[in-house]
């Protein structure tokens, strides 16, 4: 589970893997399905964010804008020009991909902080398009995207039809992500983390190898955005603006950076928290989340699985 | 083909008006061990990043295997077969032994960008990685985490790293730096070993490396060739022993 060969946690994996699983497919009839689409969505974000940082090393303080860009897309497609659902995920993904695409063509070659900023910036370029054109409704976003009918079939009115989908979708990124990490290439994007000179004297085109983890990454944050205007029937500026880019460094910290599940939990405490501050002490959410975001960096850094992960490996030793 | 498998010209690297190589001709003969020596901040270093294309020389050329390559990228001049190491060694610690050599090893199968294929393609290298492993004695090593390793063997590790990729010429920054007695003759020995088949142009510091392995030897002073010759006739050149005043360290080699 961890970036290092663990032969525990190799071992344990498969099992909490199955058990979660099982757990995916009960939990709509025990939880409120849209609060968990949310937590999968934004799930599915955060482990796509983590993709880029945790394993590639990469810095992006801009994934709002293929979160968000998956969103309109897919929003337009199926409301517009009234494609299926699937297809509508399809078409935001593949937007969110050519999006990664051209970003990571003008930042890959930068490293560190300016290479963050020049997301950033196009991020915003991004967010300025969302505000001013018509198709995406400026202001107040593109409303009423109907769920519609998966393959023309399955109505996703049904929250719980609706909520399988969002699992389905969010095990397939999942376990793409997994395997991206568990590939050649992701033996290789880890060499280029670990010591960058080393791989290019080995041969390595360090900067396309990070570009394709930039397309991926972008991908996937694309694959959530849609699968979230589908379920929320909406996508809004939120989507785009610079405080999700933020909020998905956050979840990722939290829940551990450069762990596979790390994120996922990430994203659940943070969902979890701004649903239930957000009607007791309204805009302090904010305030709340900052404090967080220190006490994170400050005080365990490995964030929760990375801490839970190192007491198991404690306990194990002793 | 030339007798020289690495030719520069006038090959010379400013830092913001300040000349850290200058006019450097250097010749490489197929096959040798050439040393690269000077005292510190001669510009050694600089060279080998010059000649590696990690960074861009201010004028003149390069050519490896009579090609151009002073504008090359540098990982594809790395995959014409002229490979580096690093003054401070330079190993993916956060992975183990055997998959540090099989990064080397991976580019040849080709499946780089392959983030759909499962890892376990990758178990096909471990016959060859083994054996380049027990070739600088670190297999009993291979699952260990890299960063656990002591430094000497780090280095050997390095070497390993390198010849998966079965370069013709190799560039070794300071191999034996910071290493005690019993690990320098290892590593020597490591040299002569690998040095069969491939040229190795090598920085040293340690004299008596220099004298019992190097076929040639370039002196380096202030970015610019002081001598060029045999240990013996660059050892009795009165410049070169004024170059190396107060380190004694010309003398003392013969020992
Ligand atoms: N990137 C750089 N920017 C500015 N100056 C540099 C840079 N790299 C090297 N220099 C300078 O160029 C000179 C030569 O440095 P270099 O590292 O090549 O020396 P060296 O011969 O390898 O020394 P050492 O034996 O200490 O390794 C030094 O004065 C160094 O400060
Ligand atoms: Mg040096």
């Amino acid at each position: 589970m961890t970036i290092n060969n663990n032969g525990m946690f190799a071992r344990a994996t498969p099992l909490l893997f199955g058990a979660l699983f099982i757990i995916g497919l009960v939990a709509p009839f025990a939880v409120y399905p849209t609060f968990l689409m949310k937590i999968l969505c934004f799930g599915l974000f955060a482990c796509a964010f983590n993709l880029l940082l945790g394993f590639a090393g990469l810095l992006s303080f801009g994934h709002a804008a293929f979160l968000g860009t998956a969103g309109y897309a897919c929003g337009m497609l199926v409301r517009d020009l009234g494609v299926t659902p699937e297809v509508g995920i399809l078409g935001g993904t593949l937007a969110a991909a050519i999006l990664g695409w051209v970003f990571g063509v003008l930042a890959i070659r930068r490293s560190g902080i300016y290479f963050a900023m020049i997301t950033l910036a196009l991020a915003q370029m991004v967010f300025f398009f969302a505000l001013q054109w018509k198709a995406t409704g400026g202001e107040d976003g593109l409303q009423g995207v109907p769920r519609g009918h998966l393959f023309g079939l399955i109505d996703l009115s049904n929250n719980i039809a609706m909520y399988y989908l969002v699992f389905a979708v969010f095990c397939a990124g999942f376990f793409i992500i997994h395997r991206t990490i568990h590939s050649p290439f992701g033996q290789i994007l880890k060499a280029i983390r670990e010591n960058e000179p080393r791989a290019v004297s080995l041969g390595y085109d360090v900067a396309k190898y990070k570009l394709l983890a930039f397309v991926l990454s972008a991908a996937l944050a694309g694959m959530a955005g849609a699968t979230k205007t589908l379920v929320f029937q909406l996508a809004s500026l939120t989507d785009v603006h610079w405080h999700m880019s933020g909020e998905v460094v956050l979840m990722t910290l939290l829940g551990g950076l450069g762990t596979i599940l790390g994120p996922l939990v990430g994203a659940g405490v943070i969902v979890s928290l701004q649903s239930e501050l957000a009607d007791k002490v309204g805009s302090w959410v904010t305030v709340i989340m900052g404090v967080i975001f220190v006490l994170c960096v400050l005080l365990f850094r490995r964030g929760i699985v990375g801490e839970l992960q190192a007491l198991i490996k404690r306990a194990g030793i002793n | 083909m030339s007798d020289f498998i690495l030719e520069t010209a006038g090959l010379s690297k400013e830092f913001k008006g300040f000349a850290a190589v200058s006019g450097v001709d250097l010749k490489v003969r197929r096959g040798h061990i050439h040393a690269l020596i000077g005292p510190n901040g001669a510009g050694k270093t600089t060279v080998f990043n010059l000649l590696t294309k990690f960074l861009p020389p201010t004028t003149g050329t390069i050519h490896f295997e009579g090609q151009d390559i002073t504008t090359e990228a540098p990982a594809a001049t790395a995959r014409r077969g002229l490979i580096r190491s690093f003054q401070i060694s330079a190993t993916f610690p956060g992975l183990t032994v055997l998959e540090n050599v099989r990064i080397g090893l991976q580019r040849k199968l080709g499946t780089g960008f392959h983030f759909w294929r499962s890892e376990k393609s990758l178990d096909a290298l471990n016959g060859k990685a083994m054996e380049l492993l027990e070739s600088v004695d670190l297999g009993r090593f291979a699952d260990t985490i890299t960063g656990e390793m002591p430094y000497g063997r780090k280095r050997a590790l390095e070497i390993a790293t390198t010849l998966a990729l079965e370069p013709t010429m190799m560039l070794l920054d300071e191999p034996t730096q910071g290493m005690g007695h019993e690990d320098i003759e290892r590593v020597v020995a490591l040299i002569r070993k690998v040095s069969e088949g491939r040229t190795i142009l090598m920085v040293e510091h340690n004299l008596s490396v220099v004298a019992n392995l190097c076929d040639r030897i370039t002196v380096l002073t202030r970015g610019s060739v002081l001598a060029e010759g045999s240990y013996e006739e660059v050892s009795r050149d009165p410049r070169v022993l004024e170059a190396y005043v107060g380190s004694a360290d010309i003398n003392d080699a013969h020992h």
